[in-house]
């Protein structure tokens, strides 16, 4: 075996997304020295690589009427005062982006910020990071925290796959920069977001929050991860029949999930595009040229001339808006020295029970990464990296089974187990007490499988990191699953990015954001706070604290 | 999923191998890569748009593999057209990135359809 590599830095940032770049940035702009980890490839990895996010953009003067409006669609559950701070924090920084990025800018000779193109974002983003003087590990997941004795975060292990070795690196502090967990749907650039650092945030005892806002779809061209969705907005769908069905219904027709989801359970649905107008048509391989990509590619030659099948993919918490819970305006969470952004965070704060299109969690990956990376490099100043003190691996399932290590175990049928419970249109998007009991008993037993016998010899990778991999990927997998399956339980009505067919109303005595946790018991329990509830029609009272 | 790198045209510049999240690709001194964990795939196209050779081809299909042959891919014509479109290296001049005008093009879907859309005519590789 290959000897580790063995680091020390002040900040240790795991996920080099747009959030864990933003976070990169600024921690070296508090002074400290940078060591960006990522599963993949720093700018080409994660959903922001591959997508066009357009961030939450609302000027000064506009700031205060923009909240209040966007807080009615957080459904009572999210905190004004950080929605107007990600709006300026994005309003501050993004624009500082160039010239790595080239903002466009319009016949009027104004400069357009709001909507970057991802692959180009990615770049910008690692070429700035780059230039700031960030140590970038490409291909080098993290498969676990390190503790120090009084809980703090110390550093975290991994493996370097094209290396072939471990590394370890201890650092001041440490920042969970991995995504979300859309549970394997094939939602385009999600591959590499399987949840490791809600497990890695749990097993250091990080509690979660909002998880169960989480029943989001998007639409994609049939048989592909193509799920752009802009495109869509003109979309007329039909049955096998002929049948139109779906019609646009709220206030933004490229979203339609609900009728897709009930289309979809009765047979394939087909989209025409015949509605797009003949300048967009002439304007889309500019805007997002991998669309007209994959038409070309399948074969569909006229695609405004003919109808072709179209899927959904889950987003899991990616669109939703739960994960780690934070403890404070720096996003840090419960243990010192650990700090959860982007996806990876909770977004209930900004987005309460609904995203609202993805704008908000963008300015939010913006916004937190900042705050965190500023933190994280003031307490590495402060506490110094402490590399002295003895730093734990805290990893469990997958890594450190409490049985015998089965090393005829393979990590694939549970991922399979996860996929079934998870993307099931009428298992996650049309929720039951009794549809979510029953995933729980498969996701349960997956659990205990995992944690008696899944695993390698000398951990954390032993002799096989890409199996040591799989198998951290599909207990993260699964402890997402359960997380957001018991949450969905829990909350006995239907509320935003939560759909229970059993309760279809919103109730006021849910007025309040659920916590989960644990491990091998995974726990709930409503959290009330603070805030002024607005009375709205499903609601016959008006509640405030 | 991936299909192929076009033998032909790969300058064994290992560039996918860098850049691919999945982990997909193995480089092989002075040749080609090998697609040494094909299925892995995850249908990003990352590979394609920073392929300067244009020798990768990634099918539509995210969850097989069709066999499409380095002659196929050639023959499909679409090779490149990611990274061409994209306005990404020797493109630059010739296409734009008009990813800020995703935003008009969502409200125009939103609004209520107009007797006759007024056309903003623009052609592809126009000027910002």
């Amino acid at each position: 075996m290959k000897p580790a590599l063995l680091l020390q830095t002040d900040v240790l940032i795991i996920g080099g997304g747009m959030a864990g770049a933003w976070a990169a940035l600024a921690a070296r702009e508090a002074g400290a020295e940078v060591v960006l980890v990522d599963k993949g490839y720093c700018g080409t990895s994660g959903v922001t690589a591959t997508a066009g996010p357009g961030h939450w953009w609302v000027p000064p003067a506009e700031r205060e009427a923009a909240v209040d409006k966007r807080w009615l669609a957080t459904l009572g559950l999210a905190d004004k005062r950080w929605m107007h701070r990600i709006l300026a924090e994005t309003w501050a920084r993004l624009p500082t982006l160039a010239p790595w990025y080239g903002f466009g800018v319009d016949a009027g000779g104004e400069t357009h910020y709001r909507a970057l193109r991802g692959p180009e974002y990615m770049r910008a983003l690692r070429q700035r990071i780059e230039a700031a003087g960030v140590t970038i590990l490409d291909h080098s997941p993290a498969l676990e925290l390190l503790l120090r004795r009084d809980g703090s975060a110390a550093g975290a292990r991994g493996w370097q796959r094209r290396a072939g070795r471990e590394w370890c690196i201890r650092a001041a502090a440490v920042i969970l920069a991995t995504g979300g967990c859309a549970f394997k749907s094939r939602l385009l650039g999600s591959g590499n977001n399987t949840g490791d650092g809600y497990l890695m945030g749990a097993e250091a005892g990080v509690e979660l929050s909002s998880m169960e806002f989480s029943n989001g779809y998007c639409v994609a061209q049939g048989g592909t991860t193509m799920t752009r969705s802009m495109i869509y907005g003109f979309a007329t769908y039909y049955d096998a029949a002929g049948r139109e069905v779906a019609p646009p219904s709220g206030p933004d027709p490229s979203v339609r999930t609900a009728a897709l989801a009930a289309a979809l359970l009765e047979g394939p649905v087909y989209c025409s595009l015949h509605r797009v107008p003949q300048d967009i048509r002439l304007l889309l391989a500019e805007i997002s040229p991998n669309v007209p990509l994959l038409f070309a590619r399948a074969g569909i030659d006229a695609p405004y001339d003919s109808r072709f099948e179209v899927a959904l993919h889950a987003e899991g918490t990616g669109r939703g808006t739960g994960g780690l819970k934070l403890a404070g305006d720096d996003c840090q969470t419960s243990v010192h020295g650990l700090y959860a952004i982007g996806d990876t965070a909770t977004r209930d704060l900004v987005a309460g029970a609904n995203t609202g299109g993805g704008a908000v969690n963008s300015a939010w990956a913006l916004s937190s990464g900042i705050w965190a990376g500023h933190a994280a490099g003031r307490l590495a100043r402060r506490d110094g990296r402490r590399a002295d003190e003895a730093g734990e691996g805290v990893g469990g399932a997958g890594l450190r089974p409490v049985g015998t290590p089965h090393r005829g175990l393979d990590p694939a049928p549970f991922v399979r187990t996860v996929q079934d419970q998870m993307l099931p249109y009428d298992k996650n998007h049309f929720r039951s007490a009794k549809g979510l009991e029953d995933a729980l008993a498969a996701l349960d037993d997956a659990w205990l499988e995992i944690r008696a016998g899944l695993g390698s010899p000398h951990p954390p990778a032993g002799d096989d990191g890409r199996g040591a991999l799989a198998r951290r990927e599909a207990a993260a997998l699964v402890a997402s699953a359960r997380w957001c399956y018991r949450a969905a339980l829990a909350r006995q009505e239907s509320r935003g990015l939560h759909h229970r067919v059993d309760a279809p109303v919103t109730r006021p005595e849910f007025d309040h954001r659920l916590l989960t946790g644990g491990l091998d018991r995974v726990w709930t329990r409503a959290q009330a706070f603070p805030q002024t509830l607005v009375h709205t029609p499903s609601q016959p009272q008006e509640a405030s604290a | 999923m991936i299909e192929v790198i076009v033998d032909s045209r790969c300058n064994a510049c290992n560039r996918c191998v860098e850049v691919c999240p999945a982990d997909v690709f193995d480089a092989v001194a002075d040749r080609p890569p090998v697609l040494a964990r094909q299925t892995d795939c995850q249908s990003c196209y990352m590979c394609e748009l920073y392929c300067r050779a244009d020798a990768i081809y990634v099918g539509h299909d995210c969850e097989r593999v069709e066999g499409v042959s380095a002659e196929q891919a050639l023959a499909s014509g679409t090779l490149g057209q990611y990274r061409r479109h994209s306005g990404w290296d020797e493109w630059a001049a010739n296409y734009c990135n008009l990813h800020w005008r995703m935003d008009e093009v969502f409200r125009r879907a939103a609004a209520p359809p107009a007797p006759a859309d007024t056309p903003v005519l623009t052609t592809p590789g126009s000027q910002p």
